[in-house]
């Protein structure tokens, strides 16, 4: 059964057709590779799967059904991971983190949260402001996102890998095959080669004028 | 309602049916208005209180009325985007903001140059010119609000939220500035509307009205006619209209030269 | 804790953690109240008529001064998005978002008010009035407020534009409070000004949080 699909989506963005009738369907265990130059319309693509973007045609389906009309179950199965991180920098890492859970409805004990910040590198670092880490680490920050969310069956991750130091690549590289064995389906974007030992399915956007 | 808008909902139809509509609306709204303002500035009688001063009337009264409409267009334009999510309509609301906003400039500057014979002042809170320039900021809201965004069609949908927010306020706005105007005021002012208006005086004034609401309408067209092809400059239903214009215009030259 | 209690504390928390930028409108508000005896002269039966007007439009100047900060962290820094991809339903949040509003910036105005009314020369039955109107008519201010800086929100340069939005929409309100007030000083009835002013509120409670949630939306594209 396919956990996403896409039906002849478009977006249009200052009045410029971004992509034209994008269609993929992708199956638990799958991994889609969304290419492109800049400006293509990588990020926009995911945005609009996700529905933070208003599509001009086509539809999003989650498990054979409109995203649309099904938002709450959607958004209890997906974990979104963008350009922007989500992370208020006045707040510790600890603070955003137990407030995203909350605010998915995700039970977890701080233990846990101190335990996922330990396991991406950031012990001693979970009560300092967030705006104080490097950029890297706010990244850290925001993947934890991936460990927290146990219950989700779908991941769209824009530039995951980006600013992060080997051994994070490597820690991504893992966790995201992990998921994959354990029936997940993720979609991403990245601009370095994909270093993932894994099948894929490649969509290519090009820049059009 | 869907199913009669649909089609139009294409933006190289909407275009058509301007282009079709807009000679009606520009000959007939000239010609009634050349018209009804030679009638009612020359040939209408003088009223026996205000003398000539009163043919303001034949431009303020037109403007005044027209300017309400063209915010309830355009709300309705922002409504028919906002709810069936029609691209064009966003773009009807958008042509016809600035028009609105002219005439209601036009009928605030008339009120005010009436006010002068005859409150002896240029500007008095009257409840009407106060509501008019509160009308005036709502207009120029919607279009600053429009042109903040770099993406149209963005600048649409939040324009169009603003126009409706406008839309249900005006009744407020307009019923809570007559009640501040009748506590401050009282009945001291002379009523602006007489009971009864001669006939002679009254037909000029409905010529008028008609003509002001067809030559807007015109301009509207126009501007939407423009807004179309600027937003769709690189769909193929534009490149092809201009090729067509260029080439009807090359063989008209081709004709004059021999 | 519900998501939207927790949404809640964390606003709450966050402008506590921010002070200064919290007590920027209520030292505006205080500014502008000043300047008028000042302005006009220290007469006291001058200061009794204008006094409610100056109050409401300072109130109104220094709401929107912190309107501006509504959803501009959050939707610059993302944590927007990962709000509109809960499970909570957006016009809560929306709702959530402009209690936290009224609470911080409007909030600090009206415990404020009673010092006014001594500056301005109101009589005691006339700073009620403005209490009452303060109590029904500021929620309006936030409700509606809220609307206009999410439209605006990506833009970057509120301030005049957001201005320009609001003033007009905020004028009825202006007229029934000061009215409600001047009935007070004149030892008449005032209820009908406050019914009128609580039928808006109600009205934008209804709606206003759709529309926010509307105009949020709109922002992400």
């Amino acid at each position: 059964m396919s956990v996403l699909s896409a039906d002849n989506l478009s977006v249009v963005k200052n009045d410029r057709l971004l992509f034209d009738k994008v269609n993929f369907t992708l199956a638990a265990h799958g991994l889609l590779y969304v290419k492109g130059p800049n400006g293509a319309g990588k990020t926009s693509l995911l945005r609009a799967i996700t529905g933070l973007l208003e599509t001009e045609d086509g539809g999003v389906y989650f498990l054979n059904q409109k995203v649309a009309l099904q938002r709450t179950l959607f958004h209890q199965q997906l974990v979104y991971f963008g350009h922007k991180l989500g992370l208020n920098l006045r707040l510790s890492a600890l603070e955003n983190l137990v407030f995203w859970c909350e605010q998915q409805n995700i039970q977890v004990s701080q233990d846990d949260i101190y335990g996922i910040l330990g396991e991406l590198s950031l012990v001693g670092l979970e009560d300092v402001p967030v705006g104080h880490l490097s950029a890297g680490q706010q990244r850290r920050v925001a993947l934890a996102r991936l460990w927290l969310k146990t219950a989700a069956s779908l991941w769209v991750l824009d530039e995951p890998f980006t600013a992060l130091d080997s051994n994070g690549i490597a820690l991504l590289t893992k966790k995201v095959m992990d998921f994959l064995h354990a029936g997940g389906a993720v979609i991403m974007t990245s601009h370095q080669e994909l270093q993932i030992e894994y099948p894929r399915q490649e969509l290519v956007l090009e820049y059009r004028i | 309602m869907w199913k009669w808008l649909h089609p139009y909902a294409k933006p190289e139809r909407s275009y058509q049916l301007c282009q079709t509509l807009l000679p009606w609306f520009a000959v007939l709204g000239g010609l009634s208005l050349l018209v009804g303002t030679f009638w009612g500035l020359a040939i209408a009688p003088a009223d026996y209180q205000q003398g000539e001063a009163f043919r303001i009337i034949y431009i303020h009264v037109p403007s005044a009325i027209l300017s309400k409409t063209l915010y309830c267009t355009m709300a309705v334009a922002a409504f028919i985007g906002l709810v069936w999510q029609v691209k064009t309509a966003f773009m009807a609301m958008v042509a016809v903001a600035p028009v609105g906003a002219m005439i209601t400039f036009v009928s605030l500057i008339t009120g005010a140059a009436w006010g002068k014979p005859m409150w002896g002042t240029w500007w008095e809170w009257d409840a009407r010119l106060t509501s008019q320039l509160i009308l005036m900021f709502l207009f120029i809201g919607v279009m600053s609000l429009y042109k903040s965004f770099e993406d149209p069609q963005q600048g649409g949908k939040a324009a169009g939220v603003m126009a409706m927010v406008g839309i249900i306020n005006l009744p407020i706005i307009h019923y809570s500035v007559e009640w501040w105007n009748s506590l401050h005021q009282g009945a001291t002012l002379l009523k602006m509307d007489k009971p009864s208006m001669a006939t002679e005086m009254l037909w000029p004034l409905l010529v008028c009205i008609v003509s002001w609401a067809l030559v807007s309408g015109a301009i509207f067209l126009l501007r939407l006619q423009n807004e179309l092809l600027r937003r769709e400059i690189k769909r193929p239903w534009v490149v092809a209209l201009v090729l067509n214009n260029n080439e009807s215009n090359n063989t008209a030259s081709a004709v004059n030269k021999e | 804790m519900t998501p939207v209690m927790a949404l809640l504390k964390r606003d709450l928390t966050l402008a506590f953690h921010q002070r200064a930028e919290l007590l920027q409108p209520v030292i505006f508000f205080l500014l502008v109240i000043t300047l008028f005896p000042l302005a006009v002269g220290p007469n006291a039966s001058t200061l009794q008529i204008i006094g409610p007007g100056v109050i409401w439009v300072a109130a109104i100047l220094s709401s929107l001064l912190g309107l501006e900060r509504l959803f501009r962290d959050d939707y610059q820094d993302g944590s927007l998005e990962h709000l509109m991809l809960s499970t909570t339903p957006l016009p809560l949040i929306a709702l959530a978002k402009v209690t936290t509003h009224w609470l911080t910036s409007i909030v600090p105005l009206i415990v404020l008010s009673p010092l006014l009314a001594i500056f301005l020369h109101l009589s005691e039955a006339m700073y009620w009035a403005l209490l009452a109107t303060l109590l029904l008519g500021t929620p309006l201010l936030s409700l509606v407020g809220a609307i206009a800086v999410a439209l605006t929100v990506g833009l970057n340069r509120g301030g005049v534009l957001l201005a320009l939005l609001l003033v007009p929409i905020f004028i009825p309100l202006l007229i029934f409070a000061t009215s409600a007030v001047d009935s007070a000083a004149m030892e008449l009835p005032y209820t009908a000004q406050l019914a009128f002013i609580a039928a808006m509120l109600l009205f934008a409670l209804a709606l206003a949080p759709f529309a926010i949630a509307y105009a949020l939306k709109v922002s992400q594209n």
